[in-house]
This record gives structure tokens, sequence and C-alpha cells, in this order.
């Protein structure tokens, strides 16, 4: 058995969207090393559940297991935490030193305002999406078999590799200038790859990247932090290309 | 009321590949014109959901959707892995609608509808092209076209897939085509929100009433027809593969307003799981059932090494071959490690509970998938490829890593992050656990509940997988029920209100008034309760009872044992609940999950009288009074070949429920007993 660890977590409380927000200190102890950091945020509630002083910390959560996007949690100044590659219902206490103090935050972005304590409100991704995220095919009906359109499996791949992204925002989180492109630009380039997506491929682009600056998030710089703090590991490749099809898009 | 279930199920007559195809023929019709006029209520954003609302704003009609998550996006449909099954004969295997439609009534051990299950099988094949149309990034071959691959339960490769991230891209493929009607005015979303109680108006489906979870707000909303397709109840076991949030709320608010309860005592428990390994966990992750197509299963054969693993003093690599016990392969040699998931998980279970477990948790419960004979075996048909002569061991292994990357990296890396052990190079472990509900709302071949105007598909049904589901049919259940099949039933069912105009479809009626405040009692009730106890201890509670009596295998004694003992709990639970906030507070996590965890109080108390009544060994559902003498399941076709449908009476216990039989037929599959050796 692994030796149980002990936090200090400064945790960012916010009653509501209008009231103004506060670090607030707490302790928890003998937390398994393999708890992961929900699980030690469910410890913390339950302690704090029954102190009448307060409600419990409302954070966003559903599968845990890394794949809904629903966490967020930005920890010791990153997006989803330490760890690389993981969502932050993936991430474990194991990465934490014994006695270690740990910053918790929202998601800080304009576009993404607080809803409560650490719990942020995404729409404007699906505002994004709405504006052209997809292929305009009636979902009823009959259509071609699906192998009379072949797809090269490198395409295939590319593709697919974009369409992990699982929206989960923490490109946004991570980038200094808010920007969302690694979230437009592997929705944008999973559909320009594919022959079935490409005949809106001037609409899709110029509707979603004009949305996108709509909504508030801010301009693409290229520090690549973004790709940094992506859990399912997009590259920032996708912003090369899809900067491409915007600037064809006006042709 | 006495219902003929079976006079009611609405199967067309005809031979069973004739059946939709005539039905269709003669469902009722609204024009165009006339379906801006409806409105439709749905519940839930999965594939399901999520296609059904796509499906039926394309065709004109004015749909509401409601989640409880912040976007439809993250519906549990997302996290599901493996494949999607069609019967496209692509690799040439003498696949078919038949042989689909074979295992699936074999695979749910003749516990489904055959009508349903055939219609399922004919629409699968256009569930493929649907979502390729759609852009969904399916696994592709090195000419272009489509990939598949075998799943448990079957000897052809069917199941289509995109990498482990099938659910995902499916579910974001609805997700886009709801967006698009979203963008055209013909879907209103409602995240953030949860169906708290059916609104029946002279006994038919007109509306609900749903809490906003941001601002605490009760609403009411008004339509001509309600579609429940709200997912399993699987988290009534408090530790599943589902998500955290996933929930019998909705289904269970049906229930009481009248909708039949079918077949709640089956619940699947899926092999591949990560073992449990410390009671402050909150949540199981599933491995891929298509791992089992390159992992071979195994226990130490020697009960001193099974020990000797536990305490970690021999490794996996330290126990030979003569000294492992592939026990599937063993006991199933035509299906080995790709036998159902039932019997897999059962499997699992004897040898763990025979002592040779390997994991290191309280009950030494685990077994493992080994990758090793397969990272060999492809190294070699690799390095074949690339024309490498006399490859080293090392390379071979080096290559054969990186075919297995290629079909399994997310998992392999899941796993890794999750167990910190790397299963490129020792074996994964696994124990089976809760991941699937066959169980559901009763429905006709409509996809209609007992209550006229409310529909329900996806897993919140129970029509399609018998006692057991194969793997990789979930998903296309939930795509056919959604984009293929409610479209043309519910017009069927809305076309006689075409010149129907009154209050009742008005949220002025004066049943959204009493509905509303039903619900504002029991919420107050809860907030107000001010007891000692945090709701996640009486989940976790009524957790441990249900695994414990009513899970992997279950006896008469148990099962009793576990009624009473529900019914303490949830006596306790209302006399001593603690639900921390105002009742005009806005998000208020702990009251979500309290009105929830009340549900799951009832609904466990029927999952274990149904199976105490079902004397038999069926599929999913295994009664140890009930086995071959090989210790297989033994099914008792002559007494419990039907559907338990349960009651709810109203104002009386769960105890008083009443149940009805659908009698099942099986007229174009035999009946046969189920074997996989």
């Amino acid at each position: 058995m692994k030796e149980l660890l002990n936090f200090k977590l400064k945790i960012w409380r916010q009653k509501n969207n209008q009231d103004k927000g506060y670090f607030k200190t707490y302790k928890v102890n003998n937390i398994s090393p393999n708890s992961s950091f929900l699980e030690m945020l469910d410890i913390l509630n339950n302690q704090i559940l029954f102190d009448n002083k307060e409600s419990t910390i409302s954070f966003d959560h559903d599968c845990r297991e890394g794949i809904c996007g629903m966490c967020s949690l930005y920890i010791n100044g990153r997006a989803h935490g330490p760890d690389n590659l993981v969502t932050t219902c993936q991430l474990y206490m194991r990465n934490f030193h014994n006695g270690e103090t740990i910053y918790v935050e929202p998601w800080r972005a304009k576009p993404f305002p607080i809803i409560k304590d650490l719990i942020v409100d995404r729409s404007s991704f699906d505002r994004i999406i709405i504006s052209g995220g997809f292929i305009s095919v009636n979902t009823f009906g009959k259509t071609i078999d699906g192998n009379i359109i072949p797809i090269p499996k490198e395409k295939a791949d590319k593709a697919f590799d974009a369409a992990t992204c699982i929206g989960c925002g923490a490109c946004v989180a991570a980038c200094k200038n808010r920007s969302a492109m690694l979230f437009v630009s592997a929705k944008i380039s999973q559909f320009s790859f594919l022959p079935q997506g490409r005949i809106e491929r001037k609409k899709r682009v110029f509707n979603m990247i004009s949305k996108m600056d709509e909504e508030g998030f801010g301009s693409c710089s290229n520090t690549k932090a973004c790709e940094v703090e992506c859990p399912k590991g997009i590259s920032t490749e996708y912003i090369t290309f899809v900067n491409k099809e915007y600037i064809s898009s006006f042709t | 009321m006495k219902y003929d279930l079976k006079k009611n199920n609405q199967v067309p007559e005809g031979k069973i590949d004739k059946k939709w195809n005539n039905h269709k023929s003669i469902l009722k019709l609204i024009s165009p014109n006339n379906r801006s006029n409806f409105d439709i209520i749905i519940i839930g954003s999965g594939l399901s959901g999520g296609s059904a609302a796509a499906s039926l704003s394309e065709l004109g009609y004015k749909v509401k959707v409601f989640c409880y998550q912040d976007s439809p996006r993250r519906a549990h449909s997302v996290a599901a892995q493996g494949g999607i099954n069609a019967s496209k004969n692509y690799k040439g295997d003498n696949d078919s609608i038949y042989q689909l439609f074979h295992d699936t009534i074999k695979g749910g051990d003749y516990r489904s509808r055959e009508a349903n299950v055939y219609r399922l099988s004919e629409i699968s094949s256009n569930i493929i092209d649907q979502c390729v149309a759609q852009g969904v990034p399916f696994a592709r071959d090195y000419a272009g076209y489509l990939e598949t691959r075998s799943f448990g339960g079957t000897k052809v490769a069917r199941t289509f897939y995109a990498k482990g991230q099938t659910g995902q891209q499916l579910l974001l493929g609805c997700y886009s085509a709801i967006c698009r009607q979203i963008g055209k005015g013909k879907i209103k979303m409602y995240n953030r929100h949860e169906m708290l109680d059916l609104v029946l108006v002279e006994g038919v489906a007109r509306g609900i009433i749903a809490r906003n979870l941001v601002s605490g707000k009760l609403e009411k909303h008004s339509a001509h027809a309600v579609v429940i397709a709200s997912g399993g109840y699987g988290n009534v076991f408090f530790l599943s593969t589902n998500a955290m949030g996933a929930n019998a709320s909705c289904i269970w608010k049906v229930h009481k307003k009248g909708g039949l309860f079918a077949n709640p005592c089956y619940t699947q428990i899926h092999p591949t799981c990560i073992p449990i390994h410390g009671e402050y966990q909150s949540k199981l992750t599933l491995m891929s059932e298509s791992l089992r197509n390159d992992g071979r299963i195994w226990v130490p054969k020697k009960l001193e090494d099974a020990n000797f693993i536990r305490n970690g003093i021999k490794k996996p690599e330290n126990i030979n071959e003569e000294n492992r016990d592939y026990y599937l392969e063993r006991r199933y040699p035509s299906f080995g490690n790709l036998v159902p998931r039932d019997v897999a998980s059962r499997a699992a279970k004897e040898r763990c509970d025979k002592g040779f477990g390997i994991e290191n948790n309280e009950n030494g419960e685990g077994v493992f998938l080994d990758f090793n004979s397969s990272i060999e075996k492809y190294g070699e048909e690799k390095a074949n490829e690339l024309g490498i002569n006399n490859p080293s061991l090392e390379k071979k292994r080096q290559l054969g890593k990186e075919v297995i990357e290629s079909k399994y990296g997310n998992l392999f890396h899941m796993y890794e992050k999750i167990t910190e052990k790397n299963p490129y190079e020792t074996p994964m472990k696994i124990y089976p656990a809760v991941h699937y509900t066959m169980g559901g709302l009763w429905v006709d071949y409509n996809l209609m509940s007992n209550i006229p105007g409310c529909f329900v598909i996806g897993e919140a049904n129970f029509s399609d997988h018998g006692s057991n589901r194969l793997g990789a049919s979930a998903l296309m259940q939930g795509l056919a029920d959604g984009y293929f099949i409610l479209p043309y039933t519910i017009a069927n069912y809305l076309a006689k209100y075409v010149t129907y105009k009154n209050e009742n479809f008005s949220i002025k009626n004066v049943e959204f008034n009493k509905s509303e405040s039903f619900v504002k009692n029991k919420i107050k009730r809860l907030i107000q309760n001010n007891g000692k106890k945090s709701v996640d201890f009486f989940h976790k509670k009524l957790g441990n009872i249900m695994w414990k009596y009513v899970g992997m295998s279950r006896n008469h004694t148990g099962l009793s044992k576990s009624i009473n003992k529900i019914q303490e709990l949830r006596n306790e639970f209302w006399n001593n609940v603690f639900v921390p906030g105002d009742v005009e507070d806005g998000l208020n996590t702990e009251l979500e999950k309290a009105g929830r965890v009340a549900d799951f109080l009832e609904l466990g108390e029927l999952m274990a009288m149904d199976a105490l009544n079902r004397k038999e060994s069926c599929g999913c559902h295994f009664r140890e009074e009930y086995k071959t003498k090989e210790g297989e399941a033994l099914r008792n076709d002559l007494h419990y070949k039907y559907v338990s449908a349960w009651e709810y009476q109203e104002n009386k216990f769960i105890s008083d429920e009443i149940m009805h039989k659908e009698y099942l037929d099986f007229n174009f599959v035999k009946l046969e007993s189920r074997s996989y050796k």
C-alpha cells in the first residue's frame, strides 16, 4: 500500500455570474494516490456537506473516463492539471506531492461565462457548430452505399485524428488570447479532408470563423499552448491548414 | 387493468422479412405542410434521442430536446468504444440480414421480440451509409473501403468502428445534424434541464415538467408526443461504466404514471472493465470488447501462483504457458475469447470465486487480458509484409506493438493512465462490471409505450436485446430507432390529431399545474429533511445490495433478502437524507443526485422482484438454482418465454406492482439452448 497523501487546496468559489469570486482554502487528508482528482473533490465535498456554513463545490463532470468532455478545471496553472494527454477526470492524485498546495480554478475566458464555482458555460462552442460545423445531408431516407465513396486511408486517418476533439475547451483556457482556433480548426479539418464535406467547405470555414470571432474568442498567435494542453493531442497543423482554407474561402 | 400485451404489441402479420415493409405501407402519413403544427418533446440527446431529433425536425416537426448535460454532444453514447454492427457482408464471410437477426436473437437468449430484431437487422446497413454521408470517420482499409472487425457472440466480422471511439464519432454525427436543425430554428435545445414528471391529459402524454438545473426553476412544456430517449439504469449499482449523471428518473416517472416496466432484472455485466481498487472509487472504466479479438484471457492454473501474483511476488510474465489457464478457450473452443458478455463475465467470476483471481483487491477479483501472442503474431505478419527476413524477436515485437497501437491506441493509453501499467509490456487486468440494461419501458412495435403519445427509444426501452446484448448492437439500436423507425411510426400516431385543436395541448391545462406542485413538494421534502447522511451514502449502500444480491448471479434467498434491505434503506433515506440549500436556489448538484437516488431506491426493489419471479437462468440473468451440470445457464422456455411487464399501482408500494406477460413467439428461428462450445 502506498502512503496516503494530504493536500492544501485553494479553490475558486463564486456564487453566480454576477457575484465576485474568491479563493478559499481547504484541507483534505488521507487521499489515496490512486484516487482521481474528481474523487478527491468528492471527498472534500462530503466534508463540506455537513459543515452547514457553505454549499458544496460545484464542478462539471459526467463520464469520468475522459471522453465526454464535460470536466474542466484549471489546476496549478494548467488546463486539466499537470499530466499530459488527459482530462481532469483522468488525472490521478499520484501526480501530486504529499503536502502540496493545489490551486483549482474554472476555465477563464470571456466566451465561457462562469455559472457557479468551477462551472462555466461553454455553449459558445455549440453556437460555432450551429453556424456550419456539419455536412448538410438529410438524416432521413435513403443515401448511397458507404463504400461507393472510397476514402484514402491517410485522409481518413487525418480526418479521424481531427474528429477526436471532445470540445472540452482546454485549448481556449490554455491560450493567452483565449483563442478557440484549435477546436474550430479540428472541426473544420475533419470535414475538409473528407470527400463528403468538400462541397460546402468554403461556406463552412467562413461561417465558423466569423462565428468564433463574434462569440468573443481571441486571435491565434501561434504559441501552441493549446496543443500542449489538449487532452486528445490535437495538432496545431490543423490551424495552419484552416488558415489556408479561410483565405481561399474569399475567392 | 389487465393488458393483453401480445394483442397490443402491434406486430404485423406475415413473413418476418416482409413485416416492416408491409407495416410501413399502412402507416398513416402527415403532409409536409402540416408537420410544423406538431410539437414533439425528446428527452435525451444521445444516439437514439439525437438521431430522432435530427430526423423528426428534418421532416418538418417542431422539436424540443432536453438533456442534463451542458451540451447534447456529451450524452453517454459518446463513451461507447468498440463499434456498430451492420450486415453488409463487405468481408464476404457469409453475413446477411438473417445471420445478424439469428445472432441477436440467440445472443439475447430468446427473450427478445422476433419482429423487432429482424427490423433492426434489416435497417442496420442503412445506418452505416447514413453515418458515412454525415462524415463519420469510420476506419478504412488501404483501398479506401470501410473496415470491419468481429465482436463477441458472432462468427463474422460485421462491426464497423472508428478506433476505440465509435460512440463518440457516431454521436458527433448526430450532434452535428442536431446543430444544423437548431440553426434552422426547428430544434429548440434545452441543455442542463432534467425531466421531473410526465404530464398526462386524459390518459395521454401531453408534456413534461422539467427543472432548469442552473436557475432551479420548474418549467412546463407541452407537446403532441413525448419521446423518451434517456438511456439505461445501470447506475442503480452505484459503481458502473455509466456516466455519473446517467439516471433512471425519466423512465421511472413514466412508469409511475402508468408506463409498464419490462424485464427490469436484465442488467448486462461487461466482462472487460478495469477492476475496482479502492473504497473511494466513483466510477468504473470499460475496456472495449473489441480487445477480446486480440487479447487472450487467462488466470494462473495453480492457486499458489494466483496468490503470488496478488501479493506481487510473481509477475504474469513469470508464469509460463503450461501454467496458464486460458479458461474461455478451454471451455468454449469454437468462440473462445469471443463468447458473449454474459458467458465471459460468469466464467471470470467462476475462476475468481475459486481463488484464481489475480487482482490485489478485497475479493481478489481480476483476470488477465494478454496481448503478448497477438503482438508477436502481428509483428511477424508485418515483417513479412515489409520483406524483413528473420526478424529478431525485438523487431517483431516493435512492429507488432505498432499494429496494436493503430487498432487500440487510445484504449491502451487510457488503461495506462488509470493503472500506471503499460499494457504493451504486461497484460491488462480486467473484471466484469455493470454496463448496459436490457430492461426498460415496455413498447409496442411502433416504439410507443402503453401510455398513448409516449414513445420510448434506445436503451430506455426493452425490446431488442432480450436478456443479453451482444457487443456493438446498442449503437445500432439507438440509431435505428431514431433515424429510421420512430419517424415513420410517430406520424401514424400523430395523424389523428391533424385537425384536433384544444387546450389539452397547452400548458394551461390543469394537469400541468398538478404535476408541477407534485414535483415542487417532492423537492421541498428532500431539502427540508435535514437528515444526517449524504445522498452518496445511500447510493453506495444501495449499490452494494444490488451488486451482492442482484448482480452477476442471483438466488432465491439473496433476492428475498435484498428486497427487505432495499425497503429498509429507502425508509432510512426519506427519514435521514441530507440535501443542502434552499428550494429557490439555483444549481444544486446534491439535490439532483437526491432525486435520482430516490428513484433508484424504488427501481432496485422492482429489479429484485423481477429476478425473483424469473425461475430460470437466461442470458445475464443467472439464477444459481437453475444450471446445467457444467454450470451453464438453464433456460425454462415452457414457463418463462415471456416479457415480464410491471404495472405500478397508484399510491401503493412497489411490492404491490402487478406483472403482466407478453408471451414471445419464435416462428422464424428455432429455439435452441444457447451453446458457444
